[in-house]
């Protein structure tokens, strides 16, 4: 099979599964699962086979893998769409294809597969367990999840939509495998829908989203209408660029180019969960966590901050927009890392980094440093999987505890309910832990380290001297709630019976934790600097490939002890407190950082509640429905009625009744009443005056034709 | 020889004898007589036509002829309807046959 074939076919087997699934085979847990998981191990396959072909390329970057098909006629030409693999896509088919297929393997130890039906379990609510009878005496275990096909089939359709917005050669269809995205997140956050806040979730999600999506669809717009193309290697061209840069826009002093970024990057700041559009990420932790894991860390997210990376060559043609890009990223990254500083949910605390994090990458594309944001998108999709079924897992052993104390008002996310956990749960605990470090950016071992100095590298050797610090101080929090996060899940002894109860997840959710483990360590090692502290290693793989995705191959930044030694300092800095404040804390009551702005998120909900929300229920409610359509609407409307039927009682009243009832109708009876009472009265019955009548009339008309005759 | 129109004047006679009783007798019974009476006028007319036309053509005597039948049938008819009243009705006053009325 060709490579173009190939990468046609990639996207395929998800959405399949999720039709297969959809249709025939829901009833059966068994079947549902495999083939969504099937699936995800083809697309992953037809990924590796394209990955490695892609490797064994020389100039990639000239001369991609591509395809294309006429699709939509335009007038005189066609619209293509077709599929573009360069080492880029490459790079992050890889994760996609790893992360996806590991998380659907998680799914199913996640939802409780072989365990029995719950008690009292209902649709649209997370599991409540299940009593059985073993030797004599009643124990309480995990129940399966009650919509456990209907969960395969979304996540299958999620994989659809992510791979088809990588491969994709034009923004159109990168913006349909996008929008798959936003439905699926949707649907998915909401999952338990019998939950309000679960249902909130999930509207706020996919309406905060739409904010951007929509600003995203005119930047396609005004792009296609400006070059008459949205596939990607056209645009790329010198000329076409060259076009856009010149060209201004209209708007503030933008060129095309730049307004065009800024569109499109309005799309990713919803996508990527940055401020100001962030507030929907952390309630999306509603979802059940493989769907944190895939939508909210390692695929969805990433799609946004993959989108600006692939239209990098026409955002960075505007210095304006790249400053704003550079601007959102280092203010999202320290922003939400103060936040994560004070959350106490497990799930909520990464939420919040990913924003952090995602703010990273968007930071370094803002500075130019291209390759450092691709290089912290992929080790950040990697340990950010793990992180999250890592914490998915440690929800699982803590709702084990709560099933065989019976308690159910402990809240099994609250992490002040934990505590001793790495005894109970030692392949979560190793894993959670690599997943940490890599997060903060241990040094030399993991792979968060080296994608995060390269960013710093790049600040730093650019010059930009404020973003610098700020990533710095936001690395110094991430170290730091991180190791919060751990010492208070794994660390000390069991605060809470559950905990002392928890127990270690199945094969299915160790397994992808251990796999993502190795490449939250490995992946790093594929972009180590060349010079790197003064040493002559290989050269740097990843920068070399990736970089060959550009025009113009970006430089290699010289090494300077300075970003290495704040990464250094930072990371075990933040590490090393995190650990010294948290090692004796207790409960909620004792975290002295619990400060009500922080714990409140900054009050964003409450500020968009107020901004956004109330207005529009405001103008939905009573300017929309009390003034306009009761008042104005159904007045007009009220005036009508009377008036019409006024109207017809006038029509009725002076002409139906006289004229056509009284004239016409009873006048014409009358009168034949009339005739007929008068004439009835030579109806005798009697033969003989009949015969008189017919001789009489007979005789004058006989007379009468006599006498006209004669003459 | 009788000149024709003695018979003429004879049957409008007959005629006007017949219609009088017809219009002014009560008996149903004396009606139908009165009818055969206008009935037989006509024959002689008819009859009398034929005398005094183109002998040969014997059209006259034959109409006369089909007249005494269909009389005769009326009659039939007539007098059973008369008896079909007057069992009915215990009458045959034909002013009192007057159920047709309003």
């Amino acid at each position: 099979m060709t490579t173009t074939t190939l990468i046609w076919l990639i996207p395929l087997p998800p959405v399949l599964a999720f039709f297969l699934i959809v249709l025939f085979t829901n009833r059966s847990k068994w079947l549902s699962h495999t083939i969504a998981v099937g699936a995800a191990l083809l697309s992953w396959l037809g990924s590796m086979i394209v990955f490695v072909r892609a490797l064994g390329v020389e100039h990639l970057g000239e001369e991609p893998f591509e395809s294309s098909i006429n699709w939509l006629p335009t007038g005189d030409t066609w619209f293509r769409v077709g599929v573009l693999v360069d080492p880029l896509t490459a790079a992050v088919l890889f994760f996609v294809a790893w992360t996806v297929l590991m998380i659907f393997l998680y799914s199913v130890g996640y939802h409780n597969f072989g365990q029995p039906e719950g008690d009292h379990d209902h649709k649209g609510l997370s599991p409540h367990g299940a009593t059985v009878d073993e030797h004599g005496h009643k124990h309480v275990v995990p129940s399966v999840e009650p919509m456990y096909s209907r969960f395969f089939a979304f996540i299958g359709l999620f994989a659809f939509g992510m791979y088809t917005l990588v491969v994709s050669d034009n923004l159109l269809t990168l913006f349909v495998g996008w929008e798959i995205m936003g439905l699926c997140s949707y649907l998915l956050i909401g999952f338990w829908y019998a939950k309000p806040s679960a249902r909130d979730a999930a509207i706020k999600a996919f309406m905060t989203t739409r904010v951007g999506d929509v600003f995203m669809l005119l930047g396609i717009a005004y792009l296609y209408y400006a070059t008459g193309t949205l596939s990607f290697r056209q645009i790329f061209t010198e000329q076409v660029l060259h076009t856009l840069a010149t060209v201004p826009s209209g708007f503030l002093g933008f060129s095309a180019a730049g307004l065009i970024g800024l569109l499109l990057f309005i799309g990713t700041i919803g996508k990527s969960a940055q401020f100001p559009l962030h507030v929907w990420l952390p309630d999306a932790m509603e979802g059940p966590t493989p769907v944190s894991a895939m939508i909210h860390a390692a695929t969805m997210v990433s799609a946004g901050v993959y989108a600006v990376i692939r239209m990098f060559p026409l955002i960075s043609l505007d210095e304006k927009t790249m400053a704003i890009v550079a601007f959102i990223g280092a203010f999202t990254a320290i922003f939400a890392a103060t936040i994560a500083v004070a959350q106490n949910d497990i799930k909520r605390v990464l939420a919040y980094s990913t924003i952090s994090q995602l703010g990273f990458m968007i930071a370094a594309l803002g500075m130019h440093a291209y390759i450092a944001a691709v290089f912290h998108l992929i080790t950040h999709a990697f340990f950010k999987a793990l992180l999250f079924l890592g914490s998915g897992s440690v929800i699982h052993g803590m709702e084990h505890g709560v099933l065989h104390t019976g308690n159910h008002h402990v809240d099994p996310q609250d992490m002040f309910n934990m505590g001793g956990l790495r005894k109970k749960m030692p392949i979560t605990f190793w894993t959670f832990l690599i997943g940490g470090f890599a997060l903060s950016g241990f040094p030399l071992v993991t792979a968060g380290f080296w994608s995060k100095d390269e960013i710093f590298a790049d600040a730093f050797a650019n010059g930009y001297i404020v973003i610098f610090i700020t990533l710095a101080l936001a690395a110094f929090l991430t170290a730091f709630y991180t190791m919060r996060q751990i010492t208070l899940t794994f660390l000390g002894e069991p605060r809470t019976d559950e905990a002392e109860h928890a127990q270690e997840t199945p094969w299915t959710m160790t397994t992808p934790l251990v796999i993502l483990a190795v490449f939250a360590i490995g992946y790093g090692w594929v972009g180590i600097p060349e010079d790197f502290m003064g040493l002559h290693l290989q050269p740097n793989w990843f920068h070399e490939f990736v970089g060959g995705t550009l025009a113009e191959h970006p430089e290699t930044i010289a090494f300077n002890w300075i970003p290495l030694l704040t990464s250094l300092v930072v990371a075990l800095g933040g590490l090393y407190l995190g650990w010294l404040t948290y090692r004796n804390v207790n409960s909620a009551a004792e975290d002295r950082l619990q400060i009500p702005l922080l714990k409140n998120k900054y009050y964003f909900d409450e500020a968009y509640d107020f901004l956004f929300v109330k207005p529009a229920t405001w103008f939905a409610e009573i300017f929309v429905y009390q003034w306009m359509d009761k008042g104005l609407i159904d007045g007009i409307l009220h005036i009508f009625g009377p008036a019409t039927q006024g109207l017809g009682s006038v029509i009725r009243n002076y002409f139906d009744v006289p004229v056509i009832n009284r004239f016409f109708g009873d006048g014409s009876a009358d009168v034949t009443y009339g005739v007929g009472a008068r004439l009835r009265a030579i109806q005798t019955g009697r033969i003989q005056q009949y015969l008189m009548f017919a001789l009489v009339i007979f005789i004058v008309i006989g007379a009468a034709l006599y006498f006209f005759l004669r003459a | 020889m009788v000149p024709l129109s003695w018979y003429l004047i004879f049957a409008a006679a007959l005629f006007s004898i017949g219609l009088f009783g017809v219009l002014s007798r009560r008996n149903a019974v004396a009606i139908l007589l009165g009818i055969e009476l206008m009935l037989n006028s006509v024959n002689i007319n008819l009859a009398a036509f034929w005398r005094y036309g183109d002998v040969s053509i014997m059209t006259g005597q034959v109409f006369a002829i089909i007249v005494f039948a269909v009389a005769a049938a009326e009659v039939a008819v007539g007098l059973a309807l008369v008896i079909s009243v007057y069992r009915r009705r215990n009458t045959v006053v034909a002013d009192e046959i007057d159920m047709m009325k309003w």
